[in-house]
Formats: structure tokens, C-alpha cells, sequence
């Protein structure tokens, strides 16, 4: 038996080799450079540029790709327009997320715990912040993750989707557990998210299995032509597709498999919450897509109960159980569930239009994201003594913040009418286009829904805005919260707010830029 | 013996490791539920390559087991250092979650 060496078209995987290169990397400057300070800047510099340059690179092969894209690896994997466009705003996401791992409060103090190892309150835990010790881990970890992501966008193939499922997954279970302060919230939110995560990755690998058996192929094209051809396999093909399609809900945090979520959101160091937040919905949602307009569109009438139904179920329930948290980070985290709904929505009928739409969705709710969780990181508590303590994340604390910080409580307030879908801003524009789509194909009950959820959340996104603005603080707690100020994570709320404004007013250009992006080189759509 | 049987172990192999994950409180227990339902998938790929006559599947196999020894690593790292700072791995007792 002779083997056939696979050709590999090495040039269109550039962004992604970059990315993993950088991270691999970053592990061996963990072993060689001795002193924190060092590392610290080299793995930071290391980390941005490689981001920056795979961006432009992405940027760039999207600009001058001339054709469809390029099938790699012998069908594992397809660069097309539509993967280039993920990578980008995944890199986009992956700059901003470093710039935060990095950002420090006024006194120095980090986001992440200085030795993950060691228990909480330890002798050995005083001792290493003694002595000055950094987890610098977290920069190659946030790339692997990324360049993970960037794969899980581009991957044609069911078990190579699920090997890049890991990739990026693995790294996520170990940064949410690296939290500095509220040690034991942050390892509870990880052991949650590491079990639903693995049984997650677990029932799309049976279903992927069960796919294989009945189709004799894992790459989509053969899949979905199998599921055109075969006869008397109806069963086994439904089980395979809704265990495959349920695997991705898991990481979109869709109702019923959203008990992960506020979890992870609330006990994750804030920096890797937004990182999370903002680049797991972008990946999973690539992916699905590719998913079901590459392997599974002869479902799509089967499928379309499993659509609706999680749906409605993530819009109402993360609506409604929002609107009584009492701790910011967890009410965000209901609020991003109720978006994984949000984004199911644009999939009802499997519409051509959603395959634009949803990108820029991604885009804006991510930089939202991002901005929303880089601000939490910079209101604190502050202790007896005057010194700054953790971050304040209880809704009463927020009281007042208009007055001691304005321009912070703005960009917030800006954030959050994004996610609200407030007109002028990019949520209005991002949500806009994915219920038109939805619409397009007739689906307006669900269309009605969306809106009047939407409508509901605008509450209580309002409500933090008032209490900010519009509410004293309370007498005798003038001083229990202190605004920190870092340089890092002030530009990412800047650069967020920016972007957020621009895609709200003058959506125009990056509408068509991914408009443009909108074709599958494989799959029904297109 | 017909192929499709060890298909249909899978199958009820996957269905207990589902209800480990789902119903056992220590997290470890429910760790080696995932486990299992991992190597059901693998069982049924084997199986199914077997039922198709060709090679992928079993090939496949060799990922999913090198992926789940990755998956083993990162999970146990996470279960000792809950046990370490609670001195319990049980799922219930970690409650400062909650709402």
C-alpha cells in the first residue's frame, strides 16, 4: 500500500500558522526567560504582533482572494471569503482581549492570580505575590485559543471541527480558572464550564460518529450529498445532526444548554470574560454556519423545530432572568444568552442573507462586549484603608458612577444601548440585518418575538444607565468604590466605543465589505 | 458477528456516560462519564469504518483519542485545584454561584 503525501496549499493558511507559530512560541520564551518583568513584555509583544500581523495578512488575502477561496488540506478546510472575514473579527477580538490580559490597576496589580497551582489564601500564594511572581502563561493560552477559533471557522471536515473545538476550548477552561482575586468563584465557574464543555464536545462527537456511519464520509460536501442520496438511514441522520448541531449550541450558550454561561461569565477573570464573551459566540456561530449551509441544508425542515424552539427559549429566558440579577456580570452573561437567540434567529429557513449578516452582528455585539467588561475591570471596591480591592461588580455599587467618572459611565451606557439595539448605535444595525434576513424568508413569528425580547431587555440595560446617572450614592459609601484607571484597558473602551459609534452611524462600508463575504466556496448557499 | 452490534453498545455506552455526567454529584465520576461517552464515539467510528470497508474512521479514532488524553490533562488540573481549595470535588458543594 503506497501513501499518497497530501497536497497542502500553505499559503492561504498564513494567518492561522501565524497565530499557532506565535503561541508555540510563547511557550519556550516561558522557559527561557527567567525574570517576570522580561517575560511579561516579551510575551505581550509577542502576542500582539503576531495578531496584528495574521490580521493584516487575513485582511490582505481577503481583499486581493480573486475566485471563490481555496480548498486546503485535501477538503478539511476551505479559506473563502466567508472564513477570512470570521478570522478577521476573531483577530480583531484576539488584539483588543490581550490588550486587557496586559491592562494593571494604578498599584499593579494584575488580573490573574499569581501561581494558578497553589490554594487560595495559602502561604505558598502570599509568598509568590510576594516575591513578584506573573502568570505569563495567559498570553500563548490566548493565542492558542484564537488561532483555535480561527481554524474552527474554516474547517470542513466533522472531526478536524472537532479537534479545533478543543483547541480552542482547553485554553478557555484554563484562563477562566486563573482569577486573582475571588479564587473560589473563579475555580467553580472553570469546573462548570470544563464538564458542560467536555460533554458538550462529547455529544457532537457521537454525532459526528453517527453522521459517518451513515453518510461513509466527515467532510461535508460528502455529508451533505449522503444525506441527499440515502434511504432507510432517516433516523441515524437525524440523531447524527441534532447531536452535532446541539455540540455547537453548547458553545453559543443557546437555552437549554446555556447553565454554563453566567457561571463562567461571572467567576472568569473580567479580561478573559470579555475575551470569551465576545470571541466563542463569533466562533461557534462561524461554525454552525458552516455547519448547516455546508453538510446539513437537506435538513433543513427537520431542523427548523430545534432552531425555533432554542430560539425563543434563549431570547425569553435570558431576558426574563436578567432582569432580576443583582450582580452585573452575571446579568451580562443572561443578556448574552438572550443574543445566542438573538443570532438563531437569523438561521430560521437557512436564508442566503445570513451568511452577511451575522458576521456584523458578531462584530458589533463583540466589540460591546468587549468594551462593556473592559469598563467593569475599572470600577473597584475600595478597602477601610483607601486602597483599591476587586472589582465592584454588585448593580447597588454602580450607583452614582456618572458623577465620579463620566466619560466612563458613558462608554458603558453607549455599550449598552448597543446591546439594547438602540438606533445611531452598531447593535441597532447588527440586529437590524440579522431579522431581515429571518424575514426574508418569512419567518416573522419568530421575527416578533425577537423584537418584543429585545424590547423587554432594553429595561434593564436602562436600569444600570439610571442608576448611573440618575441615582446618589448612598450616604456613607462616597468612598466604597474608586474608579482605577490603566492605560490598556481605557483604549479598548475607547476603541470600542469608537467602533461602535462608526458601525451605528456609517455601517455602510463594512455592510458591503461583508456582504461581499457572504459565499460559501462549498454548500447549498451561495 | 454483524458490525451494527458494536454500534449499538456504543449507543448504550454513550447513554450511560450521559447519565453519569448528568446525574452523579463528584466530579470525577462525572469526568470519566465524558470519558466514556468519548470512547463510544470512538467504538461506533471503528465500527462504522468496519461497516463501510475503509480506513477513516479508524484513523479518526487516533485524534479523538489524542484530544480526549488532552481534555484529561486540562480537567484534572481543574479538579485538583478545587480539591485543593476546598478539600471536596463534589459538584454540589461549590455554591458560591448561584441565580
Amino acid at each position: 500500500m503506497s501513501f499518497v503525501t497530501p497536497v497542502i496549499a500553505w499559503a492561504p493558511l498564513a494567518p492561522i500558522i501565524i497565530v499557532l507559530g506565535a503561541a508555540a512560541i510563547g511557550i519556550l520564551v516561558e522557559a527561557f526567560i527567567r525574570t517576570p518583568a522580561t517575560r511579561r513584555a516579551a510575551q505581550l509583544a509577542l502576542a500582539l504582533a503576531s495578531l496584528v500581523g495574521a490580521a493584516l495578512v487575513a485582511i490582505l488575502q481577503w481583499a486581493t482572494l480573486d475566485g471563490a477561496g481555496t480548498v486546503v488540506l485535501e477538503h478539511m478546510m476551505v479559506v473563502d471569503r466567508q472564513a477570512l472575514a470570521w478570522q478577521s473579527v476573531l483577530l480583531l477580538f484576539g488584539v483588543l482581549g490581550t490588550l486587557l490580559f496586559a491592562a494593571r490597576t494604578r498599584a499593579g496589580e494584575e488580573a490573574f492570580t499569581p501561581l494558578g497551582a497553589v490554594a487560595p489564601g495559602s502561604t505558598e500564594e502570599t509568598l509568590a505575590r510576594r516575591k513578584g511572581m506573573q502568570l505569563t502563561e495567559v498570553f500563548p493560552l490566548a493565542l492558542f485559543a484564537v488561532g483555535g477559533m480561527m481554524l474552527f471557522t474554516s474547517v470542513t471536515d466533522l472531526i478536524f471541527l472537532f479537534v479545533a473545538l478543543e483547541v480552542f476550548s482547553l485554553p478557555l477552561y484554563i484562563l477562566v480558572a486563573l482569577a486573582r482575586r475571588r479564587r473560589l468563584l473563579s475555580h467553580e465557574g472553570a469546573l462548570k464550564y470544563f464538564l458542560l464543555g467536555a460533554f458538550s464536545s462529547a455529544l457532537f462527537l457521537f454525532g459526528a460518529a453517527l453522521l459517518y456511519g451513515a453518510t461513509g464520509s466527515t467532510s461535508f460536501d460528502e455529508v451533505g450529498a449522503g444525506i441527499a442520496s440515502a434511504t432507510g438511514l432517516d433516523t441515524l441522520i437525524l440523531a447524527g445532526a441534532v447531536l452535532v448541531v446541539v455540540g455547537l449550541l453548547f458553545k453559543l450558550g443557546a437555552v437549554p444548554f446555556h447553565s454554563w454561561t453566567p457561571d463562567a461569565y461571572q467567576g472568569a477573570p473580567t479580561p478573559v470574560t470579555a475575551f470569551m464573551g465576545a470571541a466563542t459566540k463569533a466562533a461557534a456561530t462561524a461554525a454552525l454556519i458552516r455547519l448547516v449551509y455546508g453538510a446539513l441544508y437537506g435538513l433543513d425542515w427537520e431542523l427548523s423545530w430545534l432552531f425555533w424552539t432554542v430560539a425563543i427559549a434563549s431570547m425569553l429566558l435570558g431576558t426574563v432572568v436578567a432582569l432580576v440579577q443583582t450582580e452585573l456580570k452575571r446579568m451580562l452573561a443572561y443578556s448574552s444568552i438572550a443574543h445566542a437567540g438573538f443570532i438563531l434567529v437569523a438561521f430560521a429557513g437557512f436564508p442566503d442573507s445570513t451568511l452577511s449578516a451575522l458576521p456584523f452582528y458578531l462584530l458589533t455585539y463583540g466589540l460591546a462586549t468587549m468594551g462593556a467588561f473592559a469598563v467593569i475591570t475599572q470600577v473597584r471596591e475600595r478597602g477601610e484603608d483607601g486602597t483599591v480591592l476587586g472589582e465592584a461588580t454588585r448593580l447597588g455599587q454602580w450607583a452614582g458612577l456618572g458623577r465620579r467618572s463620566p466619560w466612563l459611565a458613558a462608554s458603558m451606557a453607549l455599550f449598552l444601548l448597543s446591546f439594547a439595539g438602540i438606533p445611531l448605535t452598531a447593535g441597532f444595525v447588527g440586529k437590524f440585518v440579522a431579522f431581515s434576513a429571518a424575514m426574508s424568508e418569512g419567518a416573522w413569528p419568530l421575527v416578533l418575538v425577537a423584537v418584543i425580547a429585545s424590547a423587554a431587555a432594553a429595561f434593564f440595560y436602562v436600569r444600570l444607565i439610571v442608576l448611573m446617572f440618575f441615582t446618589d450614592v448612598p450616604d456613607g459609601q462616597e468612598d466604597a468604590v474608586a474608579v482605577d484607571y490603566s492605560p490598556l484597558a481605557r483604549v479598548v473602551v475607547v476603541a470600542a466605543a469608537v467602533a461602535v459609534v462608526l458601525l451605528g452611524i456609517v455601517p455602510g462600508p463594512v455592510l458591503s465589505a461583508f456582504e461581499n463575504a457572504g459565499v460559501l466556496l462549498l454548500g447549498a448557499a451561495g | 458477528m454483524d458490525p451494527i452490534n458494536f454500534v449499538i453498545l456504543a449507543a448504550i455506552l454513550f447513554a450511560i456516560g450521559s447519565a453519569a455526567v448528568l446525574l452523579r454529584r463528584n466530579a470525577i465520576i462525572a469526568f470519566m462519564g465524558v470519558e466514556l461517552m468519548l470512547n463510544a464515539a470512538n467504538l461506533s467510528l471503528v465500527s462504522f469504518s468496519r461497516i463501510h470497508g475503509e480506513i477513516d474512521g479508524q484513523v479518526m479514532a487516533f485524534f479523538v483519542m489524542v484530544v480526549a488524553a488532552a481534555e484529561v490533562v486540562v480537567g484534572l488540573a481543574i479538579i485538583i485545584a478545587v480539591f485543593r481549595a476546598r478539600q471536596t470535588i463534589s459538584l454540589d458543594e461549590p455554591s458560591e454561584l448561584k441565580g
